[in-house]
């Protein structure tokens, strides 16, 4: 295929990705609007997680999934996670579409759509191996809306042609920074997800509905924290480690205080925070998830904030590609 | 009377001290610091900074009279230097290494220390199991203690229970990393205070001696001292470039290729390097960047005497993709007046007509010299380059200089070609365009301690691995005879990190029984 060829396959996949979260997000509507008919005690919290090799989350509650309503609600919710498989593998397809309609070939990380597309496809990949490895199943109507929203926003509003990297981003380190990035923000993503989840839960007693479905506090905080304790040495290891060696072999300077340096530095300094906070009496729980969700805010206003507002940083990847390899600064003096 | 009453201050004095030293070195205190230094770090990434783009913050200084002195006075324009971040950073190496010291201490008693005995009561911790078994109590605490063993577990027994631990590690990776941050810290010092970085531009064919006079801009750390500066110099060949010229990308340059000759030192051998984006040259410990590139037309003013005033390749700055150049030419030693230039070079120059047939904006269609034509507006006067004060290459001073005009009284604006040549009016003299050379933007740092402060986030990175990840925990085993003749054996486990799993917990707890009892035993709870 040519690359214009390849960059349509692209765009084609995204859109059928779409499509296929859109049918998941309705199964998975389906099988909530069917839960509510349910009595709570009468399912547990993991429909979908099924073969998820976990020991059931709550002791005590025993699934009784196999006839009358149960089974409809099981139906949907299997349908709605096999329906977000299909939609990540078409993802995937469509990032190494972008990868491969770009001249030279490269990886798909060279303007903010292709970061979008690729972020998003990281929050769904990392929520099926949560669902394998801790049977996270019940996020899957909140995972899979967040990433269609997201991935929509991408393809209507950020948008850009298939340029190739400039220099300065034409370095393996490149791939290594960007893609332990991408990972680290998937799993800060879903973790601070989670940790609405407890805000809200511990905010709301539920007794009906899907917060009362979802698992108990103590396991939101500690599905959370797991998360978090993924994300951060991968975060730590993309921006303290390949980070400044790849920004020492292009800019000359491994740490140069650049905006984008400095809310990653933001970031990871308010994540050790929180991981702080859980051990420390008087912040565990509400006070630890509300950091989480700071360190969050932090990390996207990074991501899209620096990008579009800010002119000094060497990593915007929004306008224009910089003129030059870097700016040449005017200041010397006659 | 005055005796006890100074034993009292000074008791509370030194009360005072250890209460101080207490919170500082608090969990909380470290928590607190950390989200301050979150916060600080925020307005450096919004105003403009000295260390990082000084033309920003003069453009800035510009713009903002009034705040200027206040903004200077909170030292907002070098955040990362400023009394007050350091302040924080300090205080938080000062509360970390108060925090770990004792750490240090309390962890290496506790590695050489045995695992706890086994509580009184087994039964009551939350993660227990108890069974019965015909075996007699020995062989069950014998084969407690082999299958404990074969967890990895560090096992002490006595003549009724087996206690066991592990999980060791975490303790000495969260202290490991710790320690490793400051680590950290002095690398990221020595190179703030003994390195420097400088950048100059050269003209193709021009050389570069690493002295401290050479540089257009320098910036070095505030103990930094210019003996310690390698004495080495290069030369750029010859600058190469690849324009892509089809295809959805055509236009944009890439393979940025500097061919250098150099010396590591002044009597040294020359060598070659192809000096690229991402390929630095390293003498020594200092190292050699290629971050920019640009176009110098080779401009000549001749004064109304008809002397050459100023003549030779004049770099002008990109603004913007297509390599559109803004630049200054300045001839101060003009008759009968000051003589200066001031406009845009365009590599290929086109000048658009909308719909209704009007005129565009001028502009370049390629970054590549296809049709290059330098466009500039003429002064004369006071170009202010004689009172002495500084002032860049890169601006003209209009202040006191005023524009050329044509007949009809509009601004002489002259378009040239290379090889054109224009008389300007009055007498002043002859500008003429006679080529373009190419420049290039080379940096030049030098910042000891870099590998410190690597290796010191490579540790930071291990120990956080382990601080996370393993998990601390101790297991019970006991065994008491019945009065039936059976043993009831009561099996124990406590987790002891901040992510503990009950479910895992519950997983291994289950395995042990398992491997204990052999076929599962009939369970008393
Ligand atoms: C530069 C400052 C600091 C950073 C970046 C930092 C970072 C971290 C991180 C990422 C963890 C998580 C590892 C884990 O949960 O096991 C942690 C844990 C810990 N930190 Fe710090 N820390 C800093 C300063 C301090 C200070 C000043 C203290 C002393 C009060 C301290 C005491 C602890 C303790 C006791 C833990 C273990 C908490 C637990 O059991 O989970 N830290 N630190």
């Amino acid at each position: 295929m040519t690359d214009a060829q390849w960059e349509v396959f692209s765009y084609e996949a995204v859109i059928a990705a779409g499509v296929l979260y859109f049918l998941a997000m309705l199964a998975y509507l389906v099988e909530w609007a069917a839960l509510r008919r349910v009595a709570s005690d009468e399912v547990v919290a993991e429909p979908v997680a099924v073969g998820a090799g976990s020991a059931p989350a709550d002791a005590g509650r025993t699934p009784s999934l196999e006839e009358g309503p149960g089974r409809r609600v099981a139906m949907a919710g299997r349908l709605g996670l096999v329906l977000t498989g299909f939609a990540t593998a078409v993802h995937l397809a469509a990032l190494v579409g972008r990868g491969l309609a770009a001249d030279p070939n490269r990886v798909p990380w060279g303007n903010m759509y292709e970061f979008t597309i690729s972020g998003t496809f990281m929050v769904a990949l990392i929520f099926l191996v949560g669902v394998k490895l801790r049977g996270v199943g019940w996020m899957g109507p909140i995972v899979v809306t967040f990433v269609l929203v997201a991935l929509m926003a991408a393809f209507l509003g950020l948008d850009d042609a298939v340029l190739p990297l400039p220099d300065a981003l034409n370095s393996p380190w490149l791939v290594i920074h960007v893609v332990a990035a991408v990972i680290s923000t998937g799993a800060f993503t879903i973790g601070g997800i989670l940790s609405i989840l407890y805000l809200v839960k511990a905010r709301a007693h539920p007794s009906r509905g899907y917060l009362a479905r979802i698992p108990s506090l103590d396991r939101l905080d500690r599905l959370s924290y797991q998360m978090h304790a993924f994300g951060f040495p991968v975060w730590t290891f993309a921006v303290l480690i390949t980070g400044p060696i790849w920004a020492h072999q292009a800019w000359g300077a491994y740490w140069n205080w650049d905006p984008k340096e400095v809310w990653a530095f933001i970031t990871w300094v308010l994540y050790a925070a929180y991981l702080h906070a859980r051990a420390t009496a008087g912040w565990r729980g509400k006070g630890a998830a509300w950091l989480a969700l700071a360190a969050l805010a932090t990390l996207w206003f990074n991501f899209i904030g620096i990008n579009f507002f800010s002119t000094a940083s060497q990593h915007s990847y929004a306008g224009e590609a910089v003129p030059v390899v870097a700016p040449a600064e005017a200041g010397s003096t006659a | 009377m005055s005796e006890p009453s100074r034993r009292a201050s000074e008791l509370s004095l030194r009360e005072l001290a250890r209460w101080t030293w207490r919170q500082l070195t608090s969990m909380r205190t470290a928590l607190v610091l950390l989200l301050l230094l979150a916060l600080a770090a925020i307005p450096g990434s919004l105003i403009p900074q000295e260390d990082i783009d000084s033309l920003a913050v003069t453009r800035w200084k510009e713009a903002h009279p009034e705040l200027t002195p206040i903004w200077e006075r909170l030292d907002l324009f070098s955040v990362y230097t400023s009394v007050w971040f350091s302040a924080i950073y300090i205080l938080l190496m000062i509360s970390l290494v108060g925090c770990i010291l004792p750490r240090l201490g309390v962890y290496w008693r506790a590695l050489r220390a045995r695992p706890p005995r086994a509580p009184r009561n087994l039964g009551r911790l939350p993660e227990s199991v108890a069974y019965e078994t015909g075996e007699s109590p020995e062989v069950v605490l014998e084969r407690a203690v082999e299958v404990l063993r074969r967890r990895r577990f560090r096992v002490v027994t006595d003549d009724e229970a087996v206690a066991a631990e592990r999980g060791y590690l975490r303790e000495a990776g969260n202290l490991l990393f710790h320690l490793a941050v400051v680590v950290v810290l002095v690398g990221f010092a020595l190179g703030g205070l003994f390195g420097y970085k400088g950048g100059v531009i050269l003209i193709q064919g021009n050389g570069f001696s690493n002295n401290l006079t050479q540089y257009d801009d320098f910036a070095p750390g505030s103990l930094f001292d210019p003996s310690d500066m390698e004495d080495f110099w290069f030369r750029v060949k010859q600058f190469d470039i690849e324009w892509i010229t089809e295809g959805r990308s055509a236009g944009q340059a890439r393979e940025f290729n500097a061919h250098l000759d150099y010396r590591e030192t002044q009597g040294g051998e020359t060598r070659d390097y192809d000096l690229r984006v991402n390929h630095p040259l390293t003498i020594g410990g200092t190292d050699v960047f290629l971050i920019g590139h640009g176009y110098a037309p080779v401009i000549t003013v001749r004064d109304g005497n008809g002397d050459v005033a100023i003549s030779g390749p004049t770099v002008f700055l990109p603004t913007d993709q297509t390599f559109a150049s803004f630049g200054v030419v300045k001839a101060p030693d003009a008759a009968p007046g000051q003589i200066g230039l001031e406009g845009t070079f365009y590599p290929t120059f086109v000048l658009d007509r909308d719909a209704e047939g009007n005129l565009a904006m001028p502009r370049s269609a390629w970054g590549e010299p296809l049709d290059p034509l330098v466009s500039l507006l003429v002064y004369t006067g006071d170009l202010g380059l004689d009172d002495g004060s500084p002032s860049s290459i890169y601006v003209l001073d209009k202040a006191a200089a005023e524009p050329v005009l044509k007949e009809d009284g509009r601004p002489l604006r002259l378009d040239l070609r290379p090889g054109d040549s224009v008389e300007l009016p009055d007498g002043l003299g002859t500008v003429s365009f006679d080529g373009i050379e190419r420049w290039n933007k080379i940096q030049i740092s030098r910042t000891p301690g870099k590998l410190l402060a690597l290796g010191g986030v490579v540790l930071a990175l291990v120990g956080l691995l382990g601080s996370l990840f393993i998990r601390p925990r101790r297991a019970w085993v006991r065994v008491r005879r019945q009065d039936d003749g059976s043993t009831l054996v009561e099996v124990a486990r406590l987790d002891r990190s901040s992510g503990a799993d009950p479910e895992a917990g519950a997983r291994e707890l289950a395995e042990i029984v398992d491997a204990l009892a052999g076929a599962p035993q009939e369970e008393r709870s």
